[in-house]
């Protein structure tokens, strides 16, 4: 018997009041019944689809008119081969590129994981009643349904997978902009550079701010930069590690860099985590930084009027 | 003393250290430090994080809000990397292993009210914190 299955995929065989039953398989039937109205199957699956309350933010009809018939259409090559089987089966192949360009495009437009999931599994009712009409035997039916519900359901899981990823990938693309857009390197006056730093220095985007400034002050041919860190809510040690490492880097090049900002809290702290920053000149404002760095770069601003005793 | 809350947090990466950070800043301001010790005890959270991180090869802070005689904060972090063979070379300022400056378990201990130290060669390291209000 173990031979014949594996001789004859097709088959599945069953044993019943002794006797060996040969029974189409799962695959074969379902081809069969979708095959008999693939019109109206669409339409009742269609319409379900669209009443799913979960969905918040609907397809346009006609877009899941398409996604339904496409996902159909892919279910219907699947099946052709008669075998169920699993999802990461090679049959399945078509409907998995499928689901993942469907995923996608609805996680871009906002849908949840829940509706992505929910989508796949309301293909089951429209094909379950199907099954029930063309099949007599509840055991036979039974194990249908089961067989079908096992694949659908890991197609289900696969679609909130991929919902997660395209989610995951924007919220790099996110990070990654704000890393760029929160390292302005601003040309204050001539010959000074000012960095506002502003949020978590951590090393990637330090990395992304020395870069900048050392690039600007080559650019320029600026002889100040002023760093300013009101905006960084933690100085450790790390964090105190690469600003000395651009102020020397800024030296290296011909600039003197200006530290500005430190808060109180943020000087207690430094203290007692027993950083150096004596070889550093600091300034506890931006306007005080300015000030020196206009003195430094020989540079003076004053009113076009006289002063008014 | 009570235990007023508890909870634990994930030291695996880079943006664990962030939200180590923040999480301890919002309990520190909770139980109603000042700034000034607010900042004190999330940078020394930040240390022992990156330290969890790096050397530890990972771990997880405990958080914890205490209360009596007076209101604080206890930090716990442990990990299972190779431990710490010298803790008192260790804590010496400007001793690393790595790169940094050497100043991280020195400027911790000098930054909260109470420091306890703990390492196995081989088993993992385990260094408890408190701030007290
Ligand atoms: N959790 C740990 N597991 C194993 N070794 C550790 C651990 N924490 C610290 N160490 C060891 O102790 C040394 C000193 O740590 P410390 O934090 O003082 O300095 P650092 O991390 O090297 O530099 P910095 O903190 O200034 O950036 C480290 O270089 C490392 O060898
Ligand atoms: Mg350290």
């Amino acid at each position: 018997m173990l031979l014949f299955q594996a001789t004859l995929p097709d088959f599945c065989n069953r044993v019943e009041g002794g006797f060996l039953v040969q029974a189409l398989s799962t695959g074969s039937v379902i081809a069969e019944v979708l095959a008999a109205d693939e019109d109206s199957f669409l339409k009742e699956w269609v319409d379900d689809a669209r009443l799913l309350k979960h969905n918040t933010a609907m397809a346009p009809e006609p877009e899941l008119r398409l996604q339904c018939a496409n996902f159909l259409a892919s279910f219907r090559k699947g099946v052709q081969s008669g075998v169920v089987g699993k999802a990461s089966d090679p049959q399945w192949d078509d409907l998995r590129g499928l689901l993942a360009d469907v995923s996608k495009s609805r996680a871009l437009q906002g849908f949840t994981a829940i509706e992505i999931a929910a989508f796949v599994f309301s293909f089951k009712k429209p094909l379950y009643h199907r099954l029930r009409q063309a099949e007599k035997d509840p055991l036979v039916l039974a194990s249908q349904i089961w067989e079908t519900t096992e694949l659908l359901d890991s197609f289900g899981l696969y679609a909130t997978e991929l919902w997660l990823d395209t989610r995951e990938a924007i919220i790099r693309r996110q990070q990654e902009e704000m890393l760029e857009l929160s390292t302005p390197v601003i040309k204050l006056w001539h010959n000074i550079l000012a960095l506002p730093l502003i949020g978590t220095l951590d090393s990637a985007r330090t990395q992304v701010v020395m870069e900048s400034l050392l690039g600007a002050i080559v650019e320029t041919n600026s002889r100040v930069a002023i760093l300013d860190i009101t905006g960084v809510p933690t100085v450790d040690t790390v964090v105190a590690q690469h600003l000395l490492k651009t102020v020397t880097a800024a030296r290296l090049m011909g600039a003197e860099c200006i530290i500005s900002g430190i808060r109180p809290q943020i000087a207690q702290t430094i203290v007692h985590l027993g950083i150096n920053l004596l070889d550093i000149t600091t300034k506890a404002t931006l306007r005080d930084a300015f000030a020196l760095a206009l003195e430094r770069t020989g540079q003076s601003i004053r009113s076009e009027e006289a002063p008014v005793n | 003393m009570a235990v007023i809350s508890s909870e634990t947090i994930p030291v695996t990466s880079e943006p664990d250290i962030v939200f180590v950070r923040r999480r301890v800043r919002e309990t520190a301001a909770q139980i109603g430090l000042s700034l000034v010790d607010q900042t004190k005890v999330v940078t020394a959270a930040s240390e022992l994080a990156r330290n969890t991180l790096i050397y530890g090869g990972g771990g997880a802070m405990q958080l914890e809000s205490l209360n009596g005689p007076r209101l604080g904060v206890r930090l716990t972090f442990s990990d299972n990397g190779p431990g710490i063979p010298d803790i008192q070379l260790a804590l010496r300022d400007g001793f690393t292993t790595g790169s940094g400056l050497g100043l991280g378990l020195g400027g911790t201990k000098r930054l909260v009210n109470e420091f306890a130290i703990e390492s196995k060669v081989g088993q993992g390291t385990k260094i408890i914190i408190t701030r007290w209000k």
